[in-house]
């Protein structure tokens, strides 16, 4: 009987555990979507928790500091490992998705500090809800820049 | 040359890893003591080959071979020396030498000291050390290659290779890219070796571990050894975890430390399991109870320490860290299932060994609570990797990907902590062996009453928040009660021995190490606490847009834009731009002036902003330069944090490491280890 009062113990451990993830899994989840997928989905998923990656195209950057608005507008790249390998790794799979006209585009707005790592081609990964305006509202901006060698290439002439 | 040349080296030292897990192994099994030698040898011959082989890596690093593409991408001519060789954990191939160079180091150590007191386990430990070295070194032999050169073929494509390709030319930039700027700060250049020094010097206990279950010696006697291992690999551990938040909290500009990034939490995960580990073994040591869950700890932390490694070099999970994207991911993750497996494995095969010597009786023992400390531990893990994973399983199961942000660990660890807050109050009080609600309840009270005092206080005079009061309440009962059983100790010896109150704490601490330090250490863990409430809860911001003169106003500061100037240093390839604004306190006193910047790299083409911070116990006053207009300087846009109690997050951390050093410096009479066996832990319960 000893030994009962110890496993009710951990029973009880494991079960606000297992409460405590199934709550704020609910509560607090997201989707993670591609710009293609996000635009598929449409309305239905207006003011709901989601998470975006896209290919920042540098020329729609525009931030205001009076009011730290900043929006831009990121293209459309796979979600999927495989097709980025494909495309030649991730460098190449941004640098293919601003160059194409055809790929879909989503406008961001955030508000707030403008991210020392958000340039041209650099992937952003957002986080916030999709407005009734087809804008997407980002509370929370994750970038990321990959290495490309091409830019190097002009240099290749001089060094010789 | 020098790039071949140390592929080379790699490979050496690769196939040398190999041999000396092969002639462990089976030397140890056909008693064939020159082959465990050779063994051994072979395992100290790894670290030179491979100082070797980081040697030519700097050396390339150093001196701008830009054609090697892991110095490409790293660094760049206007960096500065001792960034340029630091530069070596600066990406994934370098990190995964790094890694490696640090296993190789550490096993050397383990085989050169006390390889005859050990001698029955050093064979394993050097085939389950080589066996991980072997993977790293691998890593970089087969996927990663740090020595890898640029090569544009005919068609114009410019690619890395190891061995040149067919009809190409050796492509060389005139410049690199350069680390990025954000990792060129003080934290983050001892960050990486921290973590990694932490990761690395856990697999020394897991290999122990793993030969005393090969062996069949179960006992406590692996745990003896390892000790001092474990607290050494989580003091590293905790300090790279603790310098990866300063270094967010100085350079990412949101005014946090921690995101609950997976990469971060990728390495909480070996902490959590190591914290649980550090405590348990205790219980075993003083009661026999607990093997195979100790067994089971320390396996898990092995392979979340891989599992780390893995989510910080691979690019499954989004993250700020992982800017590496490649192919080594299956290569890992079969590593973690074959290891998994074969320690679970093992531990199957010694479960008759492995049972506990005596029973738990009392459910508030101190064993029971250290039990339930155990399974906290073991929930906050859950929970952070259900959180890692969640991505992985809803992809998997409704196709759709699925992720949790911060909020998630939040809301679902936060009671998880506070229950370990009143267990760290508790536990110190409560006897091994029985304790009652009467014992316990008398040893309790006075802290408990004193705890509730400084809350009632704190609820008059600082804050109503119940999340707060209720945290500040924890806190002040764990310190209280911590401090009251230090005294106590303190107290009885000044009477016993006639010494100073002073001399007497010092001597307490002295006679019991691991006790007092794990102490200091529990305060120290409050006293970050108390910080971690402060910015979570009372962080308040706000921004504004100012001419030279004005000011902008939050809680009760005043901050006073002064000036702003930018200028080029060409020598380090950085544009600054600097502005000096001043902050008063609500009677207009002047308390200093702060210079936020915001830095240009011409290399990167990338902007790094640098907070002004003003420091107290009280708060911080946290100042960011968004934007400035260059021409007029009329309008300058500045972001403004206040931060309350968080430097007390910093503070505990330095406390934190006193109390490991404390605990963890080698003793004297270390190289005596005593082993209990089980038949006088028996007698010992009997007694009780």
């Amino acid at each position: 009987m000893k030994v009962n009062k110890f496993v009710i113990g951990g029973l009880l451990i494991l079960a606000a555990v297992v409460f405590l993830i199934w709550s704020s899994t609910v509560s607090a989840s997201e989707y993670f979507l591609t710009v293609d997928e996000l635009k598929a989905k449409g309305s239905d998923i207006v003011g709901r928790n989601l998470r975006v990656s896209g290919a920042v195209i540098g020329e729609t950057i525009q931030y205001d500091p009076q009011t730290l608005t900043l929006t831009f507008e990121v293209a459309h790249v796979p979600g999927d490992q495989a097709l980025i390998e494909d495309e030649g790794g991730l460098a190449e799979a941004l640098h293919q998705a601003v160059l194409d006209p055809a790929r879909s585009r989503l406008k961001i707005v955030y508000v707030g500090p403008k991210p020392d790592l958000l340039r041209h081609e650099a992937q952003a990964i957002v986080t916030g809800k999709l407005g009734e305006d087809g804008i997407f509202y980002a509370d929370e901006l994750l970038l990321k820049c990959p290495t490309k060698y091409e830019e190097a290439v002009p240099e290749q002439a001089a060094s010789k | 040359m020098i790039a071949d040349f140390g592929y080379g080296v790699l490979v050496v030292a690769f196939l040398t890893a190999l041999y000396s897990v092969y002639a462990a192994v089976y030397g140890e099994l056909k008693k064939n003591p020159p082959l465990v030698e050779s063994a051994r040898r072979a395992m100290l011959l790894t670290w030179p080959l491979l100082t070797l082989a980081a040697g030519m890596l700097i050396y390339l690093l150093v001196n701008d071979h830009y054609e090697v593409q892991f110095v490409y991408e790293v660094t760049s001519r206007s960096m500065p020396l001792y960034l340029k060789v630091t530069a070596w954990w600066g990406g994934q191939a370098g990190s995964l030498l790094f890694w490696s160079w640090l296993m190789a180091a550490f096993t050397s150590l383990v085989t050169l000291r006390k390889w005859d007191r050990d001698r029955e386990f050093l064979p394993w430990v050097i085939a389950v050390g080589g066996v991980t070295m072997a993977f790293f070194i691998g890593m970089n032999v087969f996927f990663e290659n740090p020595f890898a050169k640029l090569y544009q073929t005919f068609n114009g494509n410019i690619a890395a290779y190891t061995i040149q390709p067919a009809n190409s030319i050796l492509f060389t930039p005139s410049d690199g890219r350069g680390l990025n700027p954000l990792l060129r700060h003080p934290g983050m250049i001892i960050h990486p070796p921290m973590l990694y020094l932490g990761f690395v010097s856990f697999v020394i206990p897991y290999a122990f571990a793993m030969a005393a279950l090969i062996t069949g010696r179960t006992d406590d006697r692996w745990i003896r050894i390892t000790r001092r291992w474990t607290l050494w690999a989580w003091l590293f551990l905790s300090a790279g975890l603790v310098l990866g938040g300063r270094w967010a909290y100085d350079v990412l500009g949101w005014g946090g430390y921690w995101g609950w990034d997976p990469v971060e939490i990728a390495a909480f995960m070996p902490w959590l399991t190591g914290t649980a580990f550090l405590h348990s073994v205790m219980i075993q040591e003083k009661r026999g109870l607990f093997k195979y869950w100790n067994m089971l700890l320390i396996v898990l932390t092995y392979d979340l320490v891989i599992f780390g490694t893995f989510l910080t070099r691979s690019g499954v999970l989004s993250s700020v860290h992982s800017f590496a994207q490649s192919a080594i991911g299956p290569a890992f993750f079969a590593f973690i299932g074959i290891t998994l497996i074969t320690s679970a494995g093992l531990i199957l095969y010694r479960w008759d060994m492995l049972k506990s010597e005596t029973k738990m009786t009392s459910m508030l023992s101190r064993e029971a609570l250290f039990l339930f400390n155990n399974l906290l531990f073991m929930g906050i893990l859950v929970i952070c990797f259900w959180g890692v994973i969640y991505p992985l399983i809803s992809e998997l199961f409704t196709g759709q990907k699925v992720t949790v942000g911060p909020p998630f660990y939040e809301r679902a660890t936060s009671p998880l902590f506070a229950a370990l807050l009143l267990l760290m109050g508790i536990a110190p009080l409560s006897a091994w062996g029985h304790s009652t609600l009467k014992t316990l309840g008398r040893a309790i009270w006075k802290p408990a009453v004193g705890a509730g005092i400084i809350t009632a206080i704190l609820a008059f005079t600082y804050t109503q928040n119940v999340i707060a009061l209720v945290g500040f309440f924890l806190i002040a009962l764990v310190i209280l009660v911590t401090l009251y059983e230090y005294g106590r100790g303190a107290l009885a010896r000044q009477r016993s021995q006639g010494e100073n109150i002073f001399l007497a704490f010092w001597n307490l601490t002295g006679r019991n190490r691991r006790r007092y330090g794990g102490y200091i250490i529990h305060i120290s863990m409050m006293l970050m606490a108390i910080g971690i409430l402060g910015i979570e809860l009372f962080q308040v911001e706000t921004q504004g847009t100012i001419a030279i003169g004005d000011s902008l106003e939050l809680s009760g500061y005043t901050i006073k834009y002064k000036e702003v100037a930018s200028w080029d240093n060409p020598g380090a390839g950085v544009n600054y731009t600097r502005a000096v604004v001043e902050v008063y306190d609500a009677n207009g006193n002047l308390l200093g002036n702060l210079h936020p910047r915001k830095d240009f790299y011409f290399d990167t083409q990338q902007p790094m902003t640098i907070p002004g911070q003003l420091a107290s116990l009280k708060d911080e006053v946290y100042v960011l330069l968004i934007d400035w207009e260059p021409i007029n300087q009329e309008s300058t846009t500045f972001k403004i944090f206040v931060n309350p109690l968080v430097n007390w997050l910093w503070l505990g951390s330095l406390l934190f490491f006193v109390g490991v050093l404390i605990a963890a410096w080698p003793e004297r009479d270390a190289e005596r280890v005593t082993v209990r066996t089980g038949k006088r832990a028996h007698q010992a319960s009997a007694a009780d």
